[in-house]
């Protein structure tokens, strides 16, 4: 009895673990898979083009110093998809940004969510709370 | 059987239950602007399929995301499982090691890839169908059926007027007077097999480009084969096979999707490749990502 009752929770458990989706490493050979870093920023470019959209501002790291970030998402069209324009950040646009980074320690990352002056939060690749940041194909 | 430890079995499977639920509903469900998918119309009872019809604009039918396959073939991605090892001959495992795609388990950083597409060279087909399968739409005339596809803002014809593939894909042509030429998009004819099923054949191919978007390989010896059966009112199967002597030992399914219907005016976005860019985004981005920009 007790046999079969395991066997059972076993044939449970696996069935609702692979129902969660489980996203396979794509395409992130240059990121730190998993890292995420949250930061207050300014927008000085939001560039709205193929292959990616990518964002640049300025943040300050724990020492003061000003740090340039250039953090990308999908392109145009699968960015409208998630709700996106090609107006949704300006210039001089205050934000907190979380980002995936890349390895080699470069303020360059995967942008994963963006909370707007207004308030509105915007994500790309799945959102931060991803485990894994999928990828578009490019 | 100690009731703690079922209370405890139970226990454990609730919270992996909730957990399951929780990650969907904070899933944010992209979707195409003015596209309706099969997930908007649960528990429809669709009507019957049209006769010899493809004709339309036609989305996966499971969000604009179904058609996306990054790591290669949605059938058989490059994922390292033994399941979608692909049949390589020896001359296709050698050409797929020699390609550095982004994706899968051979990837590399962006800007270290030979892949010719980033680069704005042509997709070609299948790729255009392996990779990124997004809006598309089918016009049918008498003599062919032309899709016009949105990724790069590509179109081909599948010829229906009863003319024969090359007979040579290596040497390919429609015949005299036109010379023989590989393309990057081959040369393809179309025939329905029965009044919801059209089958199309293409060979001829331009080998510069890759098979698939995790730089599998295709050779001037590839032929594809496609099927594409209407299932009902709204939606249309896709599968796509490929056979290529020279890289696979064997023919292989590379992929199914399902399609959906769209209303007539559903617009197909402008999605190019433009060399400028492409250089934008990697000065800016891509080549400091790889710290090979001299900084």
């Amino acid at each position: 009895m007790r046999n079969k009752s395991i066997g059972v929770f076993v044939s449970l458990l696996a069935v609702l673990l692979f129902s969660v989706p489980m996203f396979a490493h794509h395409g992130s050979a240059a990121f730190d898979m998993g890292k995420r870093l949250t930061m207050k920023g300014t927008v000085t470019d939001w560039i709205w083009a193929n292959p990616h959209c990518f964002l640049k501002y300025d943040s300050t790291d724990a020492s003061g110093n000003v740090v340039h970030w250039v953090v990308e998402t999908s392109n145009p069209p699968d960015m409208i998809n998630s709700g996106w324009s090609k107006q949704s950040l300006k210039p001089g646009d205050q934000v907190t940004i979380t980002v995936e980074p890349v390895k080699n320690g470069r303020p360059v990352g995967h942008l994963l969510e963006v909370i707007l002056p207004d308030g509105k939060t915007l994500s790309a690749w799945g959102g931060a709370k991803r485990k894994e940041v999928p990828g578009n194909g490019f | 059987m100690p009731k703690r430890f079922v209370a405890s079995m139970v226990a454990v499977a609730v919270v992996l239950i909730f957990s399951a639920c929780t990650y969907a509903q904070e899933q944010e469900v992209a979707r195409q602007p003015g596209a309706v998918y099969d997930f908007d119309k649960k528990g429809e009872k669709p009507g019957p399929a049209p006769k010899r019809d493809l004709s339309g604009v036609w989305e996966p039918a499971a969000g604009p995301g179904a058609g996306i396959h990054a790591t290669g073939a949605g059938e058989m991605p490059s994922d390292g499982k033994a399941e979608h090892e692909l049949p390589y001959t020896d001359e296709g495992r050698k050409t797929f090691m020699a390609h550095k795609p982004t994706f899968g388990i051979t990837q590399v950083p962006s800007a270290l890839t030979n892949d010719p597409m980033p680069g704005c060279d042509p997709q070609g087909f299948p790729r255009i169908l392996l990779h990124n399968f997004r809006t598309s739409r089918i016009i049918q005339t008498p003599q062919n059926v032309v899709i016009l596809y949105e990724f790069n803002k590509k179109w081909r014809t599948i010829w229906t007027d009863g003319r024969q593939l090359p007979k040579d894909p290596e040497s390919p042509t429609w015949g005299a007077p036109d010379a023989p030429e590989a393309r990057w998009w081959g040369y393809s004819v179309g025939k329905w097999t029965d009044d919801y099923t059209f089958v199309v054949d293409s060979n001829g191919f331009d080998d510069r480009t890759w098979l698939d978007n995790a730089g599998r390989p295709l050779s001037d010896r590839l032929h594809v084969t496609e099927v594409y059966h209407r299932v009902d009112d709204v939606h249309l199967d896709m599968t796509v096979t490929i056979d290529d002597p020279t890289m696979y030992t064997k023919p292989w399914v590379a992929l199914k999707l399902r399609l959906r219907l769209q209303k007539p005016g559903l617009d197909i976005r402008e999605m190019e490749c433009a060399p400028s860019e492409t250089q934008e985004y990697n000065k800016e981005f891509a080549n400091p990502a790889a710290g090979i920009d001299g900084k």
